[in-house]
């Protein structure tokens, strides 16, 4: 049987239920880079040039990890996941950037997809995918078919079941202690905005859920907002918002803003990060002009410290909490 | 209303004589300064990038000498610029500065679209008016770049360094009040003659850099902090991958002349990198490649700190690089870029050249 690796980086945090079933039910064996580790950061950070982003950065080293330990490493250039939108620029470039990274790669099964203009690209992106592993069409789109409904599953557990992303990939990667404790109704929230690769990588983001939720907080994210509501409220902005994450996120914080139960948010961006460079600019010019919660914004890169993270987010939720009091 | 539209390079030119033509009162903002940059960086996000916080710093500038309307250009993503316009507005909003915007959005897919707009902002002209009023941006534009070109090759060889420079920004003052397309081609022709005059080494034969990159920061000086002269100075003859005829044509044309145009340097780019991946990234692949094909002993590629379609195609250079036994060097500019700086990394790029010549040179006797 052929193992396809899979890097645990970017879209995995969005993909991966459908790409691992799609491949399983190819009969393929589908391997994980291991969890972010110093290793890969290290590897990520010399390979890629200095002025990448750290996501980028580590999905280097995470490819990196790969290589040697299976026949084909899943290299998909995601260009557009929904009609006129993007993800990001670097995201359009990232296998021409890997391919001329000087790493050793194995077989690589590359596929574009790109669905800005048109939806059904997504099928034609499968049988490219598939083509890699079986000639038999037939079986290709029967695979694909059955890995779009666990994507619904995973998407639904988050979107309505309140269920935060690690937590939700469980149950494909069958690995534990990542799982964060569930969504209580009582006990304040703290919203938590960001891409899935910063907020979800438990490395790259120190650890920040559990830390809010040791804390005494119950963390949600953009991703446990439904898509019906996240499309509504970033329809207010004046222009469409035409990057997918960034929407994600304007819409999410917009509709955090109304809810009582949300009493702080805080964004997450990676250092040098373009879209957000935008997008959070947006976000903290509406959060100021409501004033009406604490609003905490934390960039980080390979150099981030914990104890910086720790006094800011210490200092975020004693805000709240006397915030919290002077009401009671 | 006073019209106002961002600096790009010399582009301001061009698009005055046209908006002048149609109609519309014009008041350019002043060229861009230190204090432009400090207004622009001051009131921007940070880590936006550096096109945007120039920009910004244009409009306030413009606005205090009376312009209350902002032509600019929008775009449909992936990149940063299509989102520019926003939070200009937003960020004027805040500022308590009250100037209108209109936003160009990219003509989907013809000329025609770009026509309208500008009819729409020109009252109801007459097309034979708009069509003229596009002619004569178009040929200041081209002139332009006959100097400038000229230009790019006299600055290595003439022997007083500033000579050339001189003749062109008094040209560039004489074409902005001419308006015959006559006049303003003998009075490109006269430049290039005075500059064909100057004493010079005609049997210099200088190393030749392509300078590569994101638009905004190959076409305007101010933002490469005069990267052109600084390598005419040493000696280099410096030749943009893009003028701003060509990215008039590519942008606002779409291609439709028979210039060269961003598809020759999309096809070069190919086996290293065959899809767009927003702003000039490409382009910046595709001219590097053209560069070593076409002779140049060096490549710089420029672009503003945090470019993501230059950080992909910084990431794939050093394959060319190999592949095409050509130097290629990074320059990556933000507000917080000194001119000393840069000179010395210019120097020690051009010493490695030289170096690298000499052996050649050397061994193959
Ligand atoms: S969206 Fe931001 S963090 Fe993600 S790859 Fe692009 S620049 Fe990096
Ligand atoms: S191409 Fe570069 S400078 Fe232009 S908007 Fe995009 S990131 Fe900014």
């Amino acid at each position: 049987m052929i193992t396809v690796g899979i890097p645990r980086a970017l879209f995995y945090y969005y993909y991966f239920p459908l790409w691992k079933d799609f491949f399983q039910n190819l009969g393929v064996k589908v391997v994980l880079s291991s969890p972010t580790n110093k290793n890969i950061v290290n590897n990520g950070v010399a390979m890629a040039v200095d002025e990448a982003c750290l996501p980028v950065k580590l999905y280097y080293g995470h490819v990196l990890d790969l290589a040697d330990k299976v026949d084909a490493i899943f290299l998909p250039r995601l260009v557009s996941t929904a009609h006129k939108e993007f993800i990001c620029p670097k995201f359009m470039g990232l296998p021409d950037m890997i391919k001329s990274s000087g790493i050793k790669l194995p077989e690589l099964i590359e596929v574009n997809i790109d669905l800005s203009r048109n939806k059904r690209a997504m099928r034609k992106a499968a049988l490219e995918m598939g083509k890699h592993i079986t000639g038999n069409t037939i079986r290709i789109l029967k695979a694909w078919n059955l890995a779009v409904i666990s994507q619904r599953q995973f998407e639904h557990i988050q979107r309505s079941g309140g269920q935060l992303t690690p937590q939700a990939l469980e149950l494909w990667t069958e690995e534990t202690g990542n799982a964060t404790l569930g969504m209580q109704q009582e006990i304040p929230k703290v919203a938590l905005l960001g891409h899935g690769y910063n907020l979800y990588d438990r490395y790259v983001s120190m650890d920040i859920i559990h830390k809010l939720q040791k804390m005494g907080a119950e963390v949600i994210t953009a991703e446990n907002v439904p898509d019906s509501i996240i499309e509504e409220e970033a329809a207010r902005l004046p222009k469409r918002m035409f990057w997918t994450l960034g929407k994600r996120q304007i819409g999410a914080a917009f509709h955090f803003l109304k809810r009582p139960d949300v009493k702080g948010l805080i964004h997450i961006a990676s250092f040098g990060c373009g879209p957000d460079s935008l997008v959070g600019e947006l976000i903290e010019r509406h959060m100021r002009r409501a004033k009406t919660m604490p609003f905490l914004f934390l960039t980080i890169d390979e150099h981030t410290g914990q104890a910086g993270i720790v006094t800011r987010l210490e200092a975020f939720w004693d805000m709240i909490e006397w915030r919290n009091a002077q009401c009671q | 209303m006073p019209v106002t539209v961002p600096h790009m390079g010399n582009l301001a030119i061009p698009l005055k004589a046209m908006l002048e033509y149609v109609g519309l009162e014009v008041v350019l903002p002043p060229p861009c300064t230190k204090r432009t940059l400090s207004l622009g960086t001051q009131n921007s996000p940070e880590f936006a990038c550096l096109p945007l916080k120039i920009n910004l710093g244009n409009y306030i500038e413009a606005r205090e000498l009376g312009a209350d309307t902002i032509l600019m250009a929008g775009g449909l993503g992936p990149c940063r610029f299509g989102y520019y316009a926003q939070i200009q507005r937003e960020i004027l909003q805040d500022l308590g500065i009250d100037m209108k915007m209109v936003v160009l959005e990219p003509p989907d897919a013809s000329i025609k679209d770009f026509l309208d707009d500008i009819r729409i902002l020109a009252n109801g002209q007459s097309w034979l008016t708009i069509i003229k009023a596009i002619q004569l941006a178009w040929y200041k534009a081209k002139a332009i770049d006959m100097v400038d070109i000229k230009l790019e090759e006299t600055r290595p060889r003439q022997n007083h360094w500033s000579d050339a420079d001189k003749i062109f920004d008094r040209f560039l003052r004489q074409v902005d009040q001419l308006n015959e397309k006559t006049d303003i081609y003998r009075a490109a022709e006269r430049a290039v003659d005075e500059m064909s005059a100057l004493p010079q080494d005609w049997h210099y034969e200088p190393i030749k850099i392509a300078i590569v990159g994101e638009i905004y920061t190959v076409l305007e000086n101010f933002v490469n902090l005069g990267l052109e002269k600084h390598l005419g100075r040493m000696g280099v003859e410096a030749k943009r991958s893009i003028y701003l005829s060509e990215w008039i044509n590519d942008h606002i044309f779409k291609g439709v002349l028979p210039l060269k145009s961003n598809k020759t340097l999309r096809k070069l780019a190919s086996p290293y990198l065959n899809y767009f991946v927003g702003g000039h990234g490409w382009e910046t692949v595709g001219s590097a490649v053209e560069a070593a094909r076409d002779g140049a002993d060096g490549v710089i590629q420029v672009a503003p700190l945090t470019c993501m379609p230059e950080i992909v195609a910084q990431a794939i250079l050093p394959e060319i690089s190999k592949d095409r036994n050509i130097p290629i060097m990074t320059l990556y500019v933000d507000e917080q870029t000194g001119e000393a700086g840069l000179v010395t990394r210019l120097e020690a790029f051009v010493d490695m050249i030289r170096r690298r010549k000499f052996i050649q040179e050397v061994s193959s006797k």
